[in-house]
């Protein structure tokens, strides 16, 4: 009986279970995709067909569903393991919590975050983005729903040990989110107007490192609140 | 208080208060725990069994003193007492959506082990014929014993469980009261919530630790 499970090994069975038990529950993969491309494909329907509209607004409808659909996931990252017990085996497991967080956040983003980019640049088809934006979208998206989720997973592990967190989970979140919205949005714009959006794009990565190093302790230790 | 720092003492509860919704669950209680003991805290219901076990666990902290780990608060040395814990809670933290064996091996990988046969391990739990059974699927007492199948594949010496019997029969009872036996024998401790007579372990070997219900 040797404990020879090095951290990435560790790091790896729960990424691997976390999948596989979304694989076997497809609606928790599902539903925040169907409500992008609902909200998405709504907007032209209201607004009016017009190329130039559709075009100004593109960037930021894009975003604020994306965000919105990643914040409709956030719930169910820990509020299974918290119901039936798994929650504190992770917590009293030998293996560093914060490790453990980071293979949930990541499995998260695998399941949410990855579609969402995927179909990002069908849906700015129909809203007419600019020719030279995609890039900027898919940019912005792929280092921007990583940030999303991490700095989501610490607003539900403080509010996973209540009953109707939910509201109180988007007051907690959204001041955070904004930061991202106001980059990658404007990151887009500036690239539909063939200005340089690096900078734009280096603040969002700059989000991602520091929410990467930081945010699995945050996580971690409100945890270890929620469970008291 | 005297500190009592022998090297067997695996766990210790210092003057430790509780308090949950305004009411004083039990308040500066102190014992020890040495290594070979099985301990069964009993009370009526509401009395802080639950409470106490995961302040021992380390899962919620008392109001008041402390719960020490061979003489360390448990704070301190977390890393290594997680490393020699083994808690079960009464929400089992077995996923209805997967097989019970893989229930097994992410359990047993979780903590750490990379060399187990869990066929033969959920063998010695009865649940052959069931690896490929998704948890959600199982009955209550099997649900039950895919949680405790990781009892038989574990070197932690300290063992937490809150009412390890329940949903289990009576000869899975006396396999367990068996496989407590042997692991104080190896110098482990149990220490245990059940409200179910066990006949094999004896009121000579039982240690039993008793909170009542109060009223303030």
């Amino acid at each position: 009986m040797n404990k020879g499970i090095s951290f990435t090994q560790a790091f790896f069975t729960l990424l691997k279970r976390d999948l596989q038990i979304a694989i076997r529950h497809k609606g928790d993969i599902f539903n925040p995709l169907l409500f992008f491309i609902l909200v998405v494909t709504l907007f032209p329907l209201g607004i009016g067909p017009e190329p130039q509209v559709l075009s100004r607004v593109a960037p930021g409808i894009i975003w604020v569903a994306a965000l919105l659909a990643s914040m409709l996931s956030l719930e169910r990252l820990f509020k299974a393991d918290f119901v039936d017990g798994s929650l504190e085996q992770m917590l009293l497991s030998p293996q560093p919590l914060s490790l453990m967080v980071l293979a949930k956040v990541l499995a998260h983003w695998i399941l949410t975050g990855v579609p969402l980019i995927l179909v990002a640049p069908l849906l700015a088809v129909l809203l007419h983005l600019d020719d030279n934006s995609y890039g900027a979208l898919m940019a912005t998206l792929a280092l921007g729903t990583p940030v999303l989720s991490l700095l989501g997973a610490i607003g539900v592990a403080l509010t996973v040990g209540l009953r109707k967190g939910g509201v109180l989970l988007s007051l907690l979140i959204l001041p955070l989110y904004i930061p991202v919205l106001i980059f990658a949005t404007s990151a887009i714009d500036a690239a539909g107007l063939n200005l340089p959006y690096s900078g734009h794009l280096a603040i969002i990565g700059a989000m991602l490192v520091g929410s990467l190093i930081l945010a699995p302790f945050a996580i971690g230790a409100s945890l270890r609140v929620s469970t008291n | 208080m005297v500190e009592e720092k022998t090297a067997t003492t695996l766990v210790s509860a210092d003057n430790l208060t509780c308090i949950r919704e305004e009411r004083i669950l039990f308040d500066e209680l102190s014992f020890h725990i040495q290594a070979g003991e099985i301990v069964q805290i009993e009370g009526p219901n509401g009395s802080g069994k639950t409470s106490l076990l995961r302040i021992l666990a380390g899962l919620s902290r008392p109001y008041a003193g402390e719960a020490r780990y061979k003489g360390e608060d448990i704070n301190r040395c977390r890393d290594e007492y997680n490393d020699d814990l083994l808690y079960l809670g009464h929400l089992a933290g077995v996923k209805s959506e997967l097989t019970a064996e893989e229930n097994l091996n992410f359990n047993l990988r979780i903590s750490g082990y990379d060399d187990f046969d869990s066929t033969a391990i959920l063998n010695k739990v009865n649940l052959s014929g069931f690896e490929e059974a998704l948890a959600g699927h199982l009955s209550a007492g099997q649900h039950r014993r895919t949680a405790l199948a990781r009892l038989w594949h574990t070197n932690c010496k300290v063992w937490l469980l809150d009412e390890p019997f329940t949903a289990i029969d009576k000869k899975g009872v006396e396999e367990l009261e068996q496989l407590f036996l042997q692991h104080a024998q190896n110098g482990g401790c149990v220490i245990m919530t059940t409200h179910q007579d066990m006949s094999i372990i004896g009121d000579d070997i039982l240690r039993k630790i008793r909170l009542d219900y109060r009223f303030i």
